[in-house]
């Protein structure tokens, strides 16, 4: 297993997605919120970091996995690739095209290709507009509409594509469960045919057994539509099932990335441990047979961030320098790179 | 089995709303034992937390009102006492932990303050000793620096740290029987991790017993001696946590397991979804709730509702037919 990876991808730096199109390339990308104080003299007094120095590239039609608890930056630099939060610093080139300074206007054509799907199918959906025309706003927003016939048809194939009944369309969101909701907001994340879709906690709001339903959805459109995605969730499990690679993320960065499989089986940075051995296996035996290696205390705030290593005052392996010295992401070879000074390697390549 | 220390039997609440009547809870029974750790696991709808609520006597009247069935608790019927008589248990002998600590604490109020009232209360104990016990119980928690802590307010804790701070109100009067609603759902999952360990452990110390109500299997696998899944108000299937995990006989249960995936199963395996929506319990189909989405649903399903029979070693499933994994 980990040799035919290391075979296969050993020559390549970590952070290109192994072979292949490359259709999104972020570079040390900063997202920083300023910080203020006072009503009528509003005055910064601090930072927050929320973002800071994340590198990763994405292959066309493979899935990258964004982990990490609250607070880590995930969705931000989901919202920050979209142009939806403006970079503080970093770029991000898609589709080979620099887009980190496009204005609105230059904006247009590239929100056609890469679209996000929201956590909360309550809240994301106009309550006062039809299914059919929730799904298709995004082509009259853009000028493709067209004819009215060819409109039509082409958001009846939408609703089909998402598994509703083509009854459904003449309906309001609030006659939906929010599985169903999910698969409107799926379809109006399609409808402009995009090459990436940006999905942000999109099965965490959902019951357990509809979770599947959607999740085989998005599998399944990945196969059929050549779709590339960024999956943010915190849900480890659900991640490493959807994905191919995994970004697990604490306080602004990127700790380590992997093949789902590597970071699994054979986890480098002691957060990523800590964040595997923390989440409960469905089988009473396998629970009673597992190491139970706690992390202590919660993530800090990223407004002042730790000195060192961010992970430091909660690692169970830190080391004097931890608490001075930042770890740069290190590319360790086999499209892993991990950020961590018990694994030095060349800082990658970004 | 020595005596249980909880008997719930054919507990039915039930609400009035606009859609017409509800029953949340339908003739649920089941047992705790001493120093037991029992896990009620279910959807959204499916009754877990209204079952929790009417053990506590705290179900909103009007419009919920819980209609039949007994809640034995050391000898007394809790759904026939008086008042009073349900103020001295609740917080007192049965604590209850919500999912929301920030909404569970005063915001007005220290910390201190809050643990050091159920002692106070229930006890008897002057505030000042009340308050030295409270300290004690922020340090059993592992509040660093407890002393110093005891002065602040719910917001200058974390989220974390008010779960503790919950825990430790929960503990003080050394309850028998803690119930936990969802008590990490809104926790980050090391944290998660941490605060269901120290709860596990302070029940180990003291021998009390803990209902866990949740939606989350591995939790129940990692945690809960016993399970009870519910559907649509009801007890599907209760067994052991190993037998459970290890021979499921509802078709729900099996769904459920089915359909989630596993951090050490095989990734990218196409999962088997449960088909249709949880149900709408003002709208409950006859016979079983689950035979609209159940793939092994014969005719006598849709017309009459299955019983909860033992089918042997204390496994009980509500299902007519012999389903297996």
């Amino acid at each position: 297993m980990t040799s035919e990876l290391n075979g296969a991808a050993a020559r390549l730096p970590a952070l290109a997605a192994a072979s292949g199109d490359e259709i999104l390339r972020v570079q040390d990308l900063k997202v920083h919120f300023p910080l203020t104080k006072g009503i009528v003299i509003r005055r910064q007094v601090g930072t927050v970091q929320a973002v800071d120095g994340v590198s990763f590239a994405l292959r066309r039609g493979d899935t990258l996995g964004l982990v990490g608890e609250s607070g880590c930056g995930k969705s931000t630099t989901g919202l920050a690739v979209l142009r939806m939060l403006e970079p503080t610093a970093g770029r991000i080139l898609f589709e080979g095209e620099d887009i980190t300074a496009h204005d609105k206007e230059r904006m247009r054509p590239i929100r056609r290709r890469m679209q996000m799907v929201y956590q909360d199918p309550y809240g994301s959906l106009n309550p006062r507009m039809k299914v059919r025309d929730i799904v298709g706003e995004p082509l009259e927003v853009h000028g493709l509409a067209g004819d009215p016939a060819v409109y039509r048809e082409r958001v009846d194939r939408l609703i089909a594509l998402v598994g509703l009944l083509p009854d459904m369309a003449e309906r309001y969101p609030h006659e939906f469960s929010g599985g169903q909701r999910q698969r409107i907001g799926i379809a109006r994340a399609l409808a402009l045919e995009p090459s990436l879709v940006i999905c942000d906690e999109p099965v965490s709001a959902l019951d357990v057994s509809i979770q599947a339903q959607v999740v085989n959805l998005f599998m399944e459109l990945q196969e059929r539509l050549g779709l590339t995605y960024i999956f943010i969730a915190h849900d480890l499990a659900v991640v490493r099932h959807i994905s191919d690679r995994i970004a697990v993320m604490y306080l602004g960065r990127i700790v380590e990335i992997a093949h789902r499989d590597e970071l699994y089986k054979r986890p480098l940075h002691p957060y990523t441990e800590a964040l595997l051995a923390a989440i409960p296996v469905a089988d009473p035996e396998v629970e009673a047979r597992r190491p139970r290696a706690i992390v202590k205390g919660e993530v800090p705030s990223a407004v002042k961030p730790p000195s060192g290593c961010r992970f430091h005052p909660r690692c169970p392996k830190a080391m004097e320098t931890c608490k001075t010295v930042d770890p740069p992401l290190a590319d360790l070879g086999g499209g892993r790179a991990v950020a961590c000074h018990l694994h030095p390697g060349p800082p990658v390549s970004v | 089995m020595p005596s249980p220390l909880l008997q719930v039997r054919n507990l039915t609440t039930r609400f009035n709303t606009e859609r017409g009547r509800v029953v949340a809870v339908d003739r649920v029974s089941f047992d705790i034992g001493p120093g037991e750790t029992m896990a009620i696991v279910g959807e959204s709808g499916s009754g877990k937390s209204v079952t929790a609520l009417s053990i506590m006597r705290l179900i909103p009247t009007p419009p919920g009102r819980i209609e039949t069935g007994e809640v034995i608790f050391e000898g007394k019927d809790l759904l026939t006492l008086g008042d009073a008589g349900i103020r001295a248990i609740r917080g007192n002998k049965i604590a209850m932990i919500f999912q929301e600590p920030m909404s569970s604490l005063n915001p007005a109020l220290t910390v201190g303050l809050q643990v050091a009232e159920p002692i106070n209360l229930h006890r008897g104990s002057p505030w000042g000793k009340a308050m030295a016990m409270a300290k004690d119980l922020l340090g059993r928690v592992r509040i660093p620096d407890a002393a110093s802590r005891l002065a602040s307010y719910p917001h200058q804790y974390s989220g974390g740290m008010r779960q503790r701070v919950m825990i430790a109100m929960a503990l003080a009067c050394q309850p028998r029987l803690i119930i936990a609603d969802e008590p990490t759902t809104a926790l980050d999952v090391t944290v998660q991790a941490q605060i269901l360990d120290l709860l596990k452990e302070l029940t180990r110390e003291t021998g009390s017993s803990l209902l866990l109500i949740t939606h989350d299997l591995g939790l129940v696998a990692r945690y809960a001696d016993r399970v009870a899944v519910m559907y649509g108000g009801r007890i599907v299937e209760a067994a052991s946590a190993r037998e459970l995990y290890k021979n499921p006989r509802h078709p729900y249960t099996l769904g459920l397991m089915a359909s989630v995936p596993r951090l050490d199963g095989e990734a990218g395996r196409p999962l088997v979804p449960i088909d249709g929506q949880p149900p709408d319990l003002a709208q409950l189909p006859p016979g079983c709730a689950f035979s609209p989405r159940c793939r092994a649903a014969t005719d006598p399903c849709r017309v009459s509702s299955p019983p909860l029979v033992d089918v042997g070693q204390q496994h009980l499933k509500a299902c007519f037919n012999d389903v297996r994994a």
